[in-house]
């Protein structure tokens, strides 16, 4: 069970998100939604970890990290 | 594990002091995301800038950094990359910093295919100072200096380079940040004078002014507005009307600028020193 591929995870910088909605708004699948502030809440079950709301984040604020499976 | 912005940023320095929704972050991020596929050393990089909120950003980068005068960071990394050519020199700029008070930098620059590779931050305004017209502002666009819209025709930047004798010119936007990665990727590897206009966006002086919006209608405006330049080849003049072209506008090979000192050096019998 050693060699699972990795799997990526979205996390969002809340201390650097200025809640632009960039992200939410050109996500491809809707897999964010805003928050009561305006920032990105991530659903992982739509989510296909393209990568498109880290690029297109102004602010550094959002990124794919990898886990491992049981991670 | 960590991201670019773990790598590459003065973490202490963030959060950045940009707009939200500033397409600033997005074009430096696309540089580091450049900067990190050809694997340089950090220590061989320095990335100079002029003054604006574009010129900001090497403040908030890791690297050998300079923030120097209005319109003179080309004149500064002339010196740089003059003084030691083994180092990667990068220009970061805005459209104001570039084609207006620093105009004569620049084409002197292309001109000379001095190894430099300059990313034009082209929002279309002088954000900084609370957005007067910029040589770069659209015709008919509204700003501070222009209640009743900008009479100036604009500056088509990358053909201006191109003239001026630069070897590498492309286009991209904040939109398409991977093609605008894969442009920068190009210009840092081109040996000679390279530009890439970073087509982006200012929703606090510009996108408000003219009304189109907030960063995300913004985003979509170049989504519209940019031609992929292979594409724009089977399209009428019409049809291009109020488009402007992205990719690898001019790609020429040409003597650099150092390689030419560096004979120079050689003739006068000097070249111990490097
Ligand atoms: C010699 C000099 N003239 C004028 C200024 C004022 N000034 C500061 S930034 C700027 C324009 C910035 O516009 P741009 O380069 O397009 O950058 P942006 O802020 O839009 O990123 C001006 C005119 C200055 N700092 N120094
Ligand atoms: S990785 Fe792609 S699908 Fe997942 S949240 Fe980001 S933009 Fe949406
Ligand atoms: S794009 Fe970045 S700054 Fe904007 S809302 Fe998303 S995470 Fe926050
Ligand atoms: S004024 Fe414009 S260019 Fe300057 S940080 Fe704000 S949005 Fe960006």
């Amino acid at each position: 069970m050693d060699n699972n591929p990795p799997l990526k995870r979205v996390i969002v910088r809340e201390q650097w998100c200025k809640a632009c909605g960039i992200c939410i708004a050109f996500c491809p699948r809707q897999a964010l939604s805003a928050d009561t502030s305006g920032k990105p809440t991530w659903n992982t079950d739509v989510c296909v970890r393209c990568g498109l709301c880290e690029q297109r984040c102004p602010d550094f604020a959002i990124y794919l990290e990898e886990v491992n499976a049981l991670g | 594990m960590s991201s670019l912005a773990d790598k590459y940023l003065r973490g202490h320095k963030m959060p950045h002091i940009w707009c939200p929704g500033c397409g600033n972050g997005i074009i430096t991020h696309a540089v580091l995301r450049a900067i990190d596929q050809l694997q340089w050393e950090r220590d061989d990089i320095v990335i100079v800038s002029g003054i604006g909120c574009s010129s900001r950003a090497p403040g908030y980068l890791d690297f050998n950094t300079l923030h120097t005068t209005h319109g003179r960071a080309l004149a500064f990394a002339t010196g740089v990359k003059h003084g030691n050519p083994r180092l990667k020199v990068i220009v970061l700029t805005g459209d104001g910093d570039c084609a207006a008070i620093g105009g004569n930098h620049l084409i002197h620059a292309c001109r000379r295919n001095i190894d430099i590779t300059a990313i034009v931050y082209n929002n279309s305004i002088y954000g900084m100072t609370s957005g007067q017209f910029s040589p770069l502002t659209p015709t008919g666009s509204l700003a501070t200096t222009a209640p009743y819209g900008n009479i100036d025709r604009a500056f088509d930047l990358c053909d201006l380079a191109t003239a001026a004798g630069a070897s590498f010119v492309a286009r991209s936007t904040t939109y398409h940040a991977n093609h605008l990665r894969d442009m920068i990727v190009h210009g840092l590897q081109n040996e000679g004078f390279s530009l890439i206009e970073a087509m982006t966006h200012c929703p606090t002086y510009f996108g408000r002014r003219n009304r189109i919006g907030g960063p995300v209608e913004m985003l979509k405006m170049q989504q519209e507005q940019a031609i992929p330049v292979q594409r724009a080849a089977s399209m009428t003049q019409e049809q291009l009307e109020g488009k402007y072209l992205i990719g690898e506008l001019h790609n020429q090979q040409m003597p650099e600028f150092c390689a030419l000192y560096e004979q120079v050096i050689q003739k006068a019998g000097g070249g111990n020193q490097r």
